[in-house]
């Protein structure tokens, strides 16, 4: 089954790191789940600064904004997809993600799975 | 057999049942549907037949029949029982007299798995394990039945579709979760204690059925001391129902309690469970509770409590558990080894806590203590407030007879 793991930075430090986790700490995790054989797909989001969004109105006309920037402390920061027999280990892997230390969180959702896909 | 009996085998064997098809086929609805198409099918046959010599056995053989047939006839699920059965046949050991193997721990970790919601852990343990109707549980947890059968639904698809396990934790993820389970079973003894509202004070059914649970999950984990505290604990308190309310259903304090009609069966039952909960390490919160129930219960008369006991207890209780709520029942206990005054001033540092604002029994034993201080018009403000939150009718009657007595003077 899979699982999409969103991680939400917590309080960021001057440099817009996490604080209170290290690069070496996101390396090792992204070693240890690697190696583990259960990584989909992940990729880090790059800073929030650069978001841009789009939406297409009923007539067609298309609407650009920057941002959105979240007012909440939380953001956005990247993801895994994992796949993992089921929701136990999937948290598990949340629990040893360093986005889910010092203020930040790990969001899991099961990916739909559609009958015949 | 009667009818009577009948229906208390299927009661029993219903929660087996469930454990041991959720875990083969992963499905909760699934199991429920051929469960109670497999009970109802056996009034049908048994009644003729005759009843089989392993009635477990004979509901399991056809509940898991009908759920194969079920799962051919769904193309969903046909390519998933496959791994399934091929899972479930390497899995299931074969047992002597064909009994199936009990895997209601397994469903008791499910229904009280952290990823559900709060409210909906009661419900489902109360569904799935102690096998009450839907509409039986939603006059449990006070809500209208459609409520509770929509998050009993939501609670099972949460289940399916996030895939929460059917699986005892292991050995070491046990201290994490089964705090979680104990938690469930002692949320529906404590709605049953004190319901927190309607027009009665206790609602025995539901106290008795979190013991039910709670002799169930202790007779799956007899190792787990924990489990040993809450059962005696609930055992100990539950022991003083009878004498706890009046005639008219009104409230009977500890102190004016009749004890020759406490369940003296239940306190020994109770005592020999803390004995062995206490035992062999350091004592977990409930067995702690435990033993502070058991010192109230083996008092002849209220004059005669232990009450440094009591205090010492609580000392060891606030160490493991620093609730408000905990440092509340400590100073309502300091008030009789100590006096009033020293009580009042334990209660006024825990007026900041948010948790207590609204908890009725903080204000309750303040304008008891003020009462017994004589500083009347504050004891009338605080009698006023905790009228205002109490739930069940006969703790309000109570509250306003303190309140006449007061003003009368």
């Amino acid at each position: 089954m899979k699982y999409l793991l969103l991680i939400n930075a917590g309080e960021l430090d001057l440099t817009g790191g996490a604080v209170g986790c290290e690069p070496e700490d996101w390396m090792r995790f992204d070693k240890e789940i690697t190696e583990a054989g259960v990584v989909v797909a992940s990729e880090s989001l790059a800073d929030l600064v650069t978001q841009t969004r789009v939406q297409v109105a009923n007539d067609g006309q298309r609407t650009v904004t920057d941002g959105p920037f979240a007012e909440t402390r939380e953001v956005l920061g990247g993801f895994y997809v994992i796949d993992v027999p089921d929701l136990d280990v999937a948290l598990d892997w949340a629990a040893k993600c360093p986005g889910s230390r010092a203020g930040g969180s790990v969001v899991v959702r099961p990916v739909a799975e559609f009958p015949g896909a | 057999m009667t009818m009577d009996q009948v229906e208390a085998v299927f009661r029993e064997e219903r929660g087996r049942l469930l454990a041991a098809l959720a875990r083969r086929f992963g499905d909760l609805d699934l199991a429920e549907e051929v469960a109670a198409e497999a009970i109802e099918t056996a009034l049908v046959r048994w009644p003729v037949d005759g009843v089989p010599p392993n009635p477990g056995g004979w509901l399991m053989t056809t509940a898991r029949r009908k759920a194969v047939d079920r799962l051919r006839r769904d193309q969903v699920y046909a390519a998933k029982l496959a791994i399934l059965q091929v899972d479930a046949d390497r899995a299931e050991p074969t047992r002597p007299g064909g009994e199936f193997p009990d895997d209601r721990l397994e469903l008791f970790f499910t229904c009280a798995h952290p990823a559900l919601a709060p409210e909906d852990r009661g419900a489902l343990t109360l569904r799935c394990l102690a096998g009450l109707s839907t509409p039986e549980v939603a006059r449990a947890f006070l809500v209208p039945a459609a409520t509770m059968a929509k998050r009993i639904v939501r609670a099972k698809a949460k289940i399916r579709d996030a895939r929460i396990p059917f699986r005892v934790p292991s050995k070491d993820e046990l201290p994490e979760r089964l705090p979680g389970v104990l938690q469930v079973i002692y949320s529906v003894f404590t709605e049953g204690y004190a319901a927190s509202s309607g027009p009665y004070l206790q609602r025995l059914d539901l106290a008795e059925e979190a013991i039910r649970l709670a002799r169930i999950l202790h007779g799956l984990l007899p190792a787990e001391r924990e489990v040993a505290g809450l059962l005696a604990l609930m055992l100990l308190v539950h022991a003083r129902r009878d004498a706890r309310t009046g005639p008219d259903g009104q409230v009977v304090l500890l102190e004016d309690q009749d004890r020759s009609r406490w369940d003296h069966d239940q306190i020994t039952e109770g005592r020999a469970l803390v004995v062995s909960a206490l035992t062999g390490g350091p004592a977990g919160p409930y067995a702690v509770q435990a033993a502070i129930a058991a010192v109230h219960d083996e008092a002849p008369t209220f004059a005669s409590t232990d009450w440094p006991q009591i205090v010492a207890l609580y000392d060891v209780l606030s160490a493991l558990d620093g609730s408000p709520v905990i440092a509340l029942n400590r100073a309502a206990a300091i008030a009789f080894r100590d006096g009033p005054e020293a009580a009042l001033t334990l209660l006024d540092s825990l007026s900041g806590e948010p948790r207590l604002r609204d908890y009725h029994p903080y204000a309750l034993a303040r304008a008891d203590l003020l009462d017994r201080l004589e500083r009347r018009t504050e004891a009338i403000a605080a009698y006023e407030q905790a009228l205002t939150l109490a739930g069940s009718d006969p703790e309000r009657v109570h509250i306003r007879a303190r309140l006449t007595a007061l003003k009368d003077i």
